[in-house]
C-alpha cells in the first residue's frame, strides 16, 4: 500500500554525463566521462582511491560543476539556479554518516522535509515508515547522533536520505565505517527499503563483495575515467570462482574487455 | 551606513541645553581647578554652566572646542604654539590671529607661567649636585618616567634630549603614577609643571632649564569667538590674579590634602570676593550618597557598552555571515577590523570628536569600533570551521544558501559566535573607562580622576564596579550559551 515514488514518471533518463571533465586547481580529476545510468537500477561504481568516485558523485547532485560537459537529470540538463528543488528529489548519504550533531535523529530524519512544506501527520507517518525499513527503535529519535552506536547513526543517515522518497539516490561509501554483521543487516534493509520503493542508486564503494552484492551493474574505474561497465550476471559468470577482491584488479588489467 | 547607526544614537542621547556655557578642562589637577574657577565664577553672576572636565589632554581639548562641544577651557600659550600650531615661537598677537582664524581666542593671561620642568627628588639633587638640566649629562644610569604627552610632543622629551645631549633612556608613565614612582624609588627623574602642587609633598626639586628651551607656558582661558559678552566680563576680573605661587599652593590643597578641586575653587573665589557667600551645598554624604554615585556610573558604563556592543553585532554579524562565503572579502574585512584595533584609544577618540562631539555618542562609536574585530574573527572562524561534509549534506539535502546557514552553519558557528560576542563586551568593558576622557562619564570617570588627584579610594570605586561588570558578563554569556547550545556542542572548559 505504500505510495510509489511521487516524482518518478516511468521512462525518464534518471541520470547521464555527457563528456565530462573536471580540475582541481591544475589536476583533472575526470576526463571525458561520458555514462548513463538506467532507471532504477543500482550501479556501484568501484576503482583505487583518488580515481574520482566520490567526484563524479558530487557531480550528479550539483556539488560539484563539470569545467566541460553536461550532467542531466531526469532527462534534462541540470539547471544550476534551481538546485534546492532538484535535490529534493535525490538522496545523499555519506561516509562517517554526515549526520547534524546540533540536531537530535528525529531532527536530523524530518528536517528536509520540513523545508519542503510537509504538514506534521505527513512527516509522521512517513517517519514510522522509515523506521521500519531501516529497523530503528523510534525510542532513540530523541538522542543526538553522538549518543548512537555506528549502526545507528548509519540508519539514521540513510533514513535521511530516503525521508523524500527520491527516485535517484547517491551513496558515497556510507557502509565503510561500520561493522561488518551490522554492515549486512544495513544491506538487507537497504535491499528491501528499494523493493518496496524502487529508485535508481549510484554507490560509491571500494567493497566488491558489497557492490556485488547490492547491485545490477558495477563501473570500473582508473585514473581520471570510467575503464568499464558489466552488469553483474555477467562479472559472475566470467570470473566465476574469483576472489571477489581481485576482481577489480583483474577487470582493470583486462585492456580487452 | 554607519551613518544611519549612529543617527539612532544622536536621536537618544540628545543635545545639552543650548543656553549653557560648557566649561571643560584636562585631566590634570590644575586644569580641573582652573576650570572649577570659571564655572563657579559664571555661576556667581547668574550663569547656566555644563562642566566637561578632566578630558583627555590637548588633542580632545582642543577638538571640542574647536567644534563648539566646549566654548572655554584652561590652556597655556607655549602649549597652543608648540603642540597645537606646531611653531617654534609666536608673538601673542600672531597668536590670537591664528586662533581667530579657527574661531576662538585666548582670554587675559591669569598670572603664572607653568612651564615645563624636570623634577628630581631633592636627596638625589643634593648627592649627585645637580643643579640645571645640563648637570644631567654626566649621570646616565638615572631612570626618567615622563608623561606621554611629553614623551611624544616635538617640544617635550626629544628635544630636550637632543638640545642637552642627553643620555638617559625614557618611559612614558602617567603623571600622577610617576610622583609615586619617584616616591617609591622606581624612578628618579619625570616632567613636571612649575606650579605642581606635589612638589612639596614628594619633596622634589626643580632643575633650571639652562639653555632655556622651554617657552612661556602662560595660563589663560582659551574660549570660543562667540562667547557671551557676559560671560567674558565675569572672567575678566580672575586676569593677572593667580601667580605662581597662588596656583602651587591651590595644586596642592588638591594633591595633598585631599580636597576636591571645588571645593578650592570655591574657597579661592570666595577669598577675593567673587563668589557670593552661600550655604554649604546640600550635597548629600555618606554612604547611600557614595552608592548613588556608583551606581550612576555603573549604569552609564554598562549603557556605554551595551550600545557598543549592540551597534557592533548588529554590523559586524550580518556582514560577516555576508561576506564568509568570499575569501578575498573575509580576509579584506578582517583586516580592516584589525587596523582599527591597532589605533590607539585615545587617538580613536579624538577621531570621533569632530563627528559626534563630546560625551556618550563618541565613546559608544570608538568602543564600536574596537567591538569589531573579535566579533567578525569568530563569526567568520566560526562559519569557516563548520565540517566541509556537513554543509555538503545540508545543500545535498535541498536547503537554499539561506537554510543551509541558518539551520546549519549558524547553530554549529554559535558557541565561536558567542565567545566573540562575550570578548567583545569584555573588552568593551576595559576600554569603556577611558570614555571619561571625552565627557562620557562612566566608571573611568572616579578611576581617571582618583588618578590624576591620587586618590586611592575614588580609584577603586570605578576600579571595583568594572571587575565586578566585567566577571557578570562572562558570567552571563556562559548562562546564555548554555541556553542556546545543547551541552555537547559547547567548548570545554
Amino acid at each position: 500500500m505504500r505510495e510509489q515514488s511521487e516524482n518518478t514518471p516511468l521512462d525518464e533518463e534518471p541520470l547521464r554525463l555527457a563528456g565530462v571533465s573536471k580540475r582541481f586547481a591544475d589536476a583533472w580529476v575526470l576526463k571525458d566521462v561520458s555514462i548513463s545510468f538506467a532507471q532504477n537500477a543500482t550501479t556501484s561504481l568501484v576503482g583505487e582511491s583518488g580515481c574520482g568516485k566520490s567526484t563524479l558523485l558530487k557531480l550528479c547532485n550539483g556539488l560539484h560543476r563539470p569545467d566541460r560537459g553536461s550532467v542531466s537529470l531526469f532527462s534534462s540538463p541540470i539547471d544550476y539556479d534551481a538546485l534546492p528543488k532538484l535535490r529534493q528529489r535525490i538522496g545523499y548519504a555519506v561516509q562517517g554518516n554526515g549526520l547534524f550533531p546540533h540536531l537530535t535523529a528525529r531532527d536530523n530524519i524530518t528536517i528536509a522535509a520540513g523545508l519542503a512544506g510537509w504538514d506534521g501527520p505527513k512527516i509522521n507517518t512517513r517517519l514510522d515508515e522509515l523506521l521500519q525499513l531501516v529497523q530503528l527503535d523510534s525510542a532513540l529519535l530523541d538522542r543526538y547522533p553522538h549518543e548512537l552506536s555506528g549502526g545507528q547513526q548509519q540508519r539514521v543517515g540513510l533514513s535521511r536520505a530516503l525521508m523524500l522518497r527520491p527516485s535517484l539516490l547517491l551513496l558515497d561509501e556510507p557502509f565503510a565505517a561500520i561493522d561488518p554483521l551490522t554492515r549486512l543487516e544495513i544491506h538487507e534493509q537497504l535491499l528491501s527499503a528499494l523493493r518496496l520503493e524502487p529508485a535508481t542508486v549510484v554507490l560509491v564503494t571500494h567493497d566488491m563483495r558489497e557492490a556485488l552484492k547490492l547491485s545490477d551493474e558495477i563501473v570500473f574505474m582508473n585514473e581520471g575515467g570510467v575503464h568499464a561497465k558489466y552488469p553483474v550476471e555477467q562479472l559472475l559468470a566470467q570470473f566465476s570462482g574469483q576472489e571477489p577482491e581481485l576482481m577489480v584488479r583483474s577487470v582493470l588489467a583486462d585492456s580487452s574487455l | 551606513m554607519l551613518c544611519g547607526l549612529f543617527g539612532v544614537l544622536l536621536a537618544a542621547t540628545g543635545a545639552h541645553g543650548a543656553e549653557s556655557i560648557v566649561v571643560g578642562s584636562k585631566i590634570f589637577v590644575e586644569s580641573h581647578i582652573l576650570g572649577e574657577i570659571a564655572a563657579q565664577r559664571l555661576e556667581s553672576v547668574g550663569l547656566k554652566v555644563e562642566r566637561k572636565l578632566g578630558l583627555g589632554g590637548t588633542l580632545i581639548s582642543y577638538e571640542a572646542l574647536k567644534v563648539g562641544e566646549l566654548d572655554l577651557y584652561p590652556e597655556y600659550t607655549g602649549t597652543l604654539i608648540r603642540a597645537v600650531f606646531e611653531e617654534t615661537d609666536l608673538s601673542q598677537q600672531a597668536l590670537q590671529d591664528k586662533l581667530q582664524a579657527e574661531g576662538l581666542v585666548l582670554q587675559e593671561n591669569l598670572g603664572f607661567n607653568n612651564s615645563y620642568a624636570i623634577a628630581v627628588p631633592s636627596v638625589l639633587a643634593k648627592s649627585r649636585g645637580l643643579n640645571t638640566v645640563s648637570d644631567l649629562i654626566a649621570h646616565p644610569d638615572l631612570r626618567f618616567g615622563f608623561t606621554h604627552e611629553f614623551m611624544n610632543r616635538a617640544d617635550g622629551w626629544p628635544a630636550l634630549r637632543s638640545l642637552y645631549n642627553l643620555p638617559q633612556e625614557a618611559v612614558g608613565i602617567e603623571h600622577a603614577l610617576a610622583y609615586r614612582a619617584m616616591a617609591s624609588g622606581d624612578l628618579e627623574g619625570t616632567d613636571a609643571y612649575t606650579t605642581d602642587g606635589e612638589l612639596e609633598l614628594y619633596d622634589l626639586v626643580l632643575l633650571q632649564d639652562d639653555r632655556e628651551l622651554f617657552p612661556r607656558y602662560d595660563a589663560a582661558f582659551l574660549s570660543r569667538l562667540d562667547l557671551p559678552p557676559t560671560a567674558i566680563d565675569a572672567l575678566e576680573p580672575l586676569a593677572g590674579l593667580i601667580n605662581e605661587q597662588v596656583m602651587q599652593t591651590l595644586n596642592r590643597k588638591v594633591a595633598s590634602e585631599g580636597r576636591s578641586p571645588a571645593e578650592v575653587a570655591r574657597a579661592f573665589l570666595l577669598e577675593r570676593g567673587l563668589a557670593p557667600k552661600q550655604e554649604e551645598g546640600g550635597a548629600a554624604s555618606g554612604m547611600s550618597a557614595l552608592l548613588a554615585e556608583v551606581g550612576h556610573h555603573t549604569l552609564t558604563h554598562l549603557r556605554l557598552t551595551f550600545a557598543a556592543v549592540s551597534l557592533g553585532c548588529v554590523l559586524a554579524l550580518p556582514l560577516s555571515m555576508a561576506l564568509s562565503r568570499n575569501e578575498r572579502w573575509a580576509s579584506a574585512i578582517q583586516y580592516f577590523a584589525g587596523l582599527v584595533q591597532t589605533v590607539p584609544a585615545l587617538a580613536l577618540l579624538a577621531l570621533m570628536i569632530p563627528l559626534f562631539g563630546l560625551g556618550e555618542r563618541t565613546a559608544i562609536a570608538a568602543l564600536f569600533l574596537y567591538s569589531l574585530l573579535p566579533i567578525v574573527r569568530n563569526t567568520i572562524a566560526g562559519l569557516a570551521g563548520v565540517d566541509p561534509i556537513l554543509k555538503d549534506v545540508a545543500a545535498s539535502l535541498g536547503m537554499t544558501t539561506r537554510q543551509q546557514l541558518l539551520k546549519v552553519e549558524l547553530p554549529l558557528a554559535l558557541p565561536t559566535i558567542m565567545a566573540g560576542i562575550k570578548t567583545a563586551a569584555v573588552i568593551s568593558i576595559g576600554t569603556a573607562t577611558l570614555a571619561a576622557f571625552v565627557g562620557a562619564g562612566g566608571l573611568g570617570e572616579p578611576i581617571l580622576t582618583g588618578i590624576s588627584l591620587s586618590d586611592n579610594q575614588l580609584i577603586l570605586q570605578g576600579a571595583i564596579p568594572a571587575a565586578v561588570l566585567a566577571l557578570l558578563t562572562e558570567f552571563a554569556f556562559s548562562r546564555l550559551t548554555q541556553g542556546m547550545v545543547p551541552a555537547h556542542l559547547r567548548p570545554r572548559r
